[in-house]
């Protein structure tokens, strides 16, 4: 049971690349890629908590209160905005390969030639 | 290769790659038993030496400033690829189509009322990201949203005029070089870049923590553009005659 | 571990697992919405309120960015 919060976020990995290998629409694609990039937030979160605790911010409580890991925070939370703008470019991509091959189906698309 | 065998092939190289995963973190320490000590030496000391009482937002913009830098300098190359990937199909045509998209009653009569909330709430958010659970990226994407609750109030002639290219990309590109100049700064001083140099004001209240302030404020302006941006693009895209479809 | 954690760390992985499993775009959009609110519930149990702020804005941005990509190709009903 104390390994829980880890097995979910392997799990949620294994599901996203699952998704990506097996995909038969590039959009879908791309979200099952943010599904994939979600469980990378899950484990790191769970690994910076601590029972009991509450959150790093000292507004009302003194410092000196226990309380979870900031570090793992502060990286999870720029990760999250900066990998919607990736998503978006990934997305402008998809709309271009559709305008240029007139299919969104990764398996039907041939590679360039020349 | 058919489907059947691609699925086949997936599932089994994921299940392998599932056992690796499972067998190493196994060996993590115990759910809610983090032992690290760079966290507990930060929560005890950032309140004192920083005045700030975010230590995420403190962790984001003055201990590690510099790895910020490079995840907001990300974010600016992606939309500046969107915008070229789109731009560069659309030729220099100044044609404005029409837009598609019908609003019902109920969409514009909710959006007005909530419009003017969700601005203050946006800039409330990004003012006091070194105070309370907020900062730059999370308000400078509220202020972003609410551009776009324009656009389904009025319509796209308003949110043509919010988003006109050359102030958008103005502004983007003057909150992220905001953030350079700030480290520059701080250089010219003699400390390293970025470091928190300025006098770091009273505990609790808005002038707390130096540098962090100013370059909140930057990331807020950077991120609100670039998403007023992205949306923009998108959008005009989406407003093609259906002739051409 | 409470059984409260058990319970929203288990719905968030069935509902990644729909969201995987729903191949169409149009319909993955709203399973995605949802379980960025799922995913938001949990980092707030977590204490980690800036993370959760993250996610719901996000949650609010990523499916209309993926409908307009629908709209433009053309999929954008059932």
């Amino acid at each position: 049971m104390n390994v829980l919060p880890y097995v979910i976020a392997v799990w949620l990995f294994l599901a996203g690349l699952y998704g990506v290998a097996t995909s038969r629409n590039l959009i879908h694609l791309i979200v099952c890629l943010s599904v994939a990039q979600s469980s990378t937030y899950i484990l790191l979160i769970a690994i910076g908590y601590r029972q009991g605790a509450g959150p790093p911010i000292f507004t009302y409580v003194p410092p000196g209160t226990p309380a979870v890991d900031p570090v793992v925070q502060a990286l999870a939370l720029t990760d999250v905005v900066v990998s919607a703008a990736m998503t978006a470019l990934l997305l402008a991509v998809a709309v271009r390969i559709y305008k240029q091959t007139g299919t969104l189906d990764p398996q039907k698309i041939r590679p360039l030639r020349s | 290769m058919t489907i059947r065998s691609r699925q086949i092939m997936a599932l089994g190289s994921t299940a392998a790659l599932g056992l690796l995963l499972v067998w190493g973190v196994i060996r993590l320490p115990d759910f809610g038993a983090y032992p690290g000590p760079y966290s507990d030496v930060l929560n005890a000391a950032a309140v004192a030496e920083r005045h700030v009482t975010n230590i995420p937002s403190a962790v984001n913009f003055d201990y590690r400033a510099f790895d910020t830098l490079g995840e907001e300098f990300m974010l600016f190359v992606a939309v500046a690829g969107l915008a070229v990937l789109f731009r560069e199909q659309r030729g220099r045509s100044n044609r404005k189509n029409p837009s598609v998209v019908q609003v019902s009653e109920a969409v514009r009569w909710m959006g007005s009322g909530l419009i003017g909330f969700t601005v203050l709430f946006g800039m409330m958010i990004v003012l006091h990201g070194s105070l309370t659970p907020g900062g730059g990226f999370q308000g400078g994407l509220i202020l972003a949203m609410t551009v776009l609750l324009i656009y389904l109030i009025r319509g796209d002639e308003a949110f043509e005029r919010l988003s006109r290219r050359a102030f958008v990309e103005a502004l983007e590109a003057a909150g992220a070089g905001a953030y350079v100049l700030i480290g520059l700064a701080m250089l010219t001083t003699g400390g390293m870049f970025l470091e928190n140099l300025l006098p770091i004001g009273r505990l609790r209240e808005l002038d707390s923590g130096g540098t962090i302030f100013l370059i909140n404020l930057a990331t807020g302006v950077e991120v609100s553009a670039a998403f007023v941006l992205l949306f923009a693009e998108f959008l005009e895209e989406s407003r093609k005659p259906s002739s051409e479809r | 571990m409470t059984v409260i954690q058990a319970v929203v760390f288990v719905l968030v992985a069935i509902c990644g697992t729909a969201v995987v499993l729903m191949r169409e775009p149009y319909r993955q959009t709203f399973l995605l919405s949802l379980y960025g609110l799922l995913l938001s519930i949990l980092f707030v149990m977590l204490a980690a309120p800036d993370v959760a702020l993250s996610v719901i804005v996000i949650g609010a941005a990523l499916p209309l960015m993926i409908l307009t990509a629908l709209r433009i190709v053309g999929q954008h009903s059932t």
